[in-house]
């Protein structure tokens, strides 16, 4: 349409009316947050849990790699689809929770993976060390496994949580809250300063989140695990391709 | 919800005339991502096989490209190029090119350095070798990468739907709004079939074009 939109998208950004009140940018913001923090929270504990779990007994390894796929398969539009059915046949309402209930179910696969292959791959010889000098399996886990396979597992709750920033957008479609409103409601009104101007604060909020948790991944590696930054993420797709398919 | 039910086979007999129709859209939307993001992405590859230092320049981009969340980068194409096939393309094919990208450049990477000295040694050229002899063993590592960017790009052709587009998501749209939870089932269900059919259909066509592949169906 024209090359002016795009300074008037960023003259929406800084407009003092958009700074206040319910639908303020500030308050969407936070909301976009809070429902991105619930969702990577909800997902950690069962999906660290099973990877740990799986990668330490070497057991039920087909588990992640059915995730995986599924994951990959199944679009995020249509878990929003069933979570709002669910929400509004349980409570009458609707809110941010088919949101949060989606990007859970979506935040699993990554931290999944990632916990599962970054403790498969600790040198075995480590292990059989560790256990030579007396150490319990969960001592092996605690002290061993787990500090030597953080980076990945950090790669992925970092993963799931730019994939889960991203997706929290379409709540906004079930009249949820975040910033996916200004796109759906630009949309519907036809204003495109603030399509444009939600827009650009998610492809921020997304960035940010992804240079947030790289830099907490960095500080919790080991200085020889330290790898360059990449802004590409390190997850399935590739330990995938490591694994199954370059062998061939 | 409130005793609707589940499936009404009934209405969708009725619409099969749609179903069709934006079975193929969503089709045709996932084939035309897919193969211009290859398009883009292989010289990519080969360029940063043989010049190291951009692979590094290169997956930054696409990272970046990857991590724009895809209602966001529609509404953001929307203003220029308008609800149309370019703008759901655009988006769609700047999702494939990561995947791509790093899937060809690891195919490349698994070829055994002495089978390439050896085919040097017999005097192939440089374009001889990239074609003759590490495109053919890199094929199972590409084809990985067509086949996860292809069920990729199937689940998110269905945001394509909320830009008027059409696609499987028309009809998980249609059910959210109209509270009718068969067309939701409908158009999730046909997402995920079509998903499992393509990687099928692209794991038979890999072993077509190349027996000597044996990539593993399972992944």
């Amino acid at each position: 349409m024209n090359a002016n939109l795009l300074t008037d998208a960023i003259g929406w950004l800084f407009d003092p009316a958009n700074q206040v009140g319910e639908g303020g940018i500030p308050i969407r913001v936070f909301e976009h947050v809070r429902i991105s923090a619930l969702s990577v929270g909800f997902a950690l504990v069962p999906a660290l849990g099973a990877g740990l779990a799986i990668g330490h007994l070497r057991r039920g390894e087909f588990l992640t790699v059915t995730a995986a796929n599924v994951g990959r398969a199944i679009p995020s539009l249509a878990i929003l689809g069933f979570a709002f059915y669910f929400v509004l046949d349980l409570t009458g309402r609707l809110g941010d929770w088919p949101t949060v209930i989606t990007c859970a179910v979506l935040a699993v696969p990554p931290i999944l993976t990632n916990a599962h292959v970054g403790i498969r791959e600790v040198d075995p010889d480590l292990v059989e060390a560790s256990r030579g000098m007396g150490m319990s399996g969960l001592q092996v886990l605690r002290i061993v496994e787990i500090p030597l396979a953080a980076p990945l597992i950090l790669a992925g709750i970092r993963t799931s949580a730019v994939q889960v920033v991203a997706t929290a957008t379409l709540g906004a479609i079930v009249a949820g809250g975040g910033l996916g409103r200004y796109i759906v409601d630009g949309f519907a009104q036809n204003d495109y300063e603030m399509v444009l101007g939600g827009a650009i604060l998610v492809a921020l909020l997304a960035i940010v989140t992804e240079l947030f948790f790289s830099a907490v991944e960095k500080l919790a590696s080991p200085a020889r695990a330290r790898r360059p930054t990449s802004f590409a993420p390190a997850y399935q797709e590739v330990a995938q391709v490591g694994r199954d398919d370059v062998s061939g | 919800m409130t005793g609707q039910p589940f499936f009404r086979w009934d209405w969708t007999v009725d619409h099969l005339d749609d179903v069709w129709v934006q079975l193929l859209q969503h089709l045709q939307l996932t084939l035309w991502a897919v193969g211009i993001g290859l398009l883009i992405a292989f010289p990519m590859a080969v360029v940063a096989y043989r010049r190291r230092f951009l692979y590094g320049p290169f997956t930054w981009i696409t990272g970046i490209l990857y991590t724009i969340p895809s209602l966001a980068l529609f509404a953001m194409l929307v203003p220029y190029t308008g609800l149309s096939f370019t703008t759901a393309e655009i988006g769609l094919v700047s999702y494939t090119l990561l995947i791509l990208l790093r899937n060809t450049v690891a195919g490349f990477g698994g070829v055994p350095s002495d089978v390439k000295e050896a085919a040097i040694g017999m005097g192939y050229s440089p374009r001889q070798v990239l074609w003759r002899v590490e495109l053919p063993l890199a094929l199972p590592a590409i084809a990985a990468g067509v086949r996860i960017a292809t069920v990729t790009t199937i689940g998110l052709v269905t945001v394509t739907a909320l830009i008027g587009l059409g696609g499987l998501g028309h009809f998980i749209l249609l059910g959210i709004e109209r509270r009718f939870m068969t067309a939701t089932v409908l158009g999730a269900v046909l997402s995920v079939v079509l998903a499992i059919v393509m990687d099928r259909l692209l794991i038979i066509a890999e072993r077509a074009v190349a027996p000597w592949t044996r990539s593993k169906a399972a992944a």
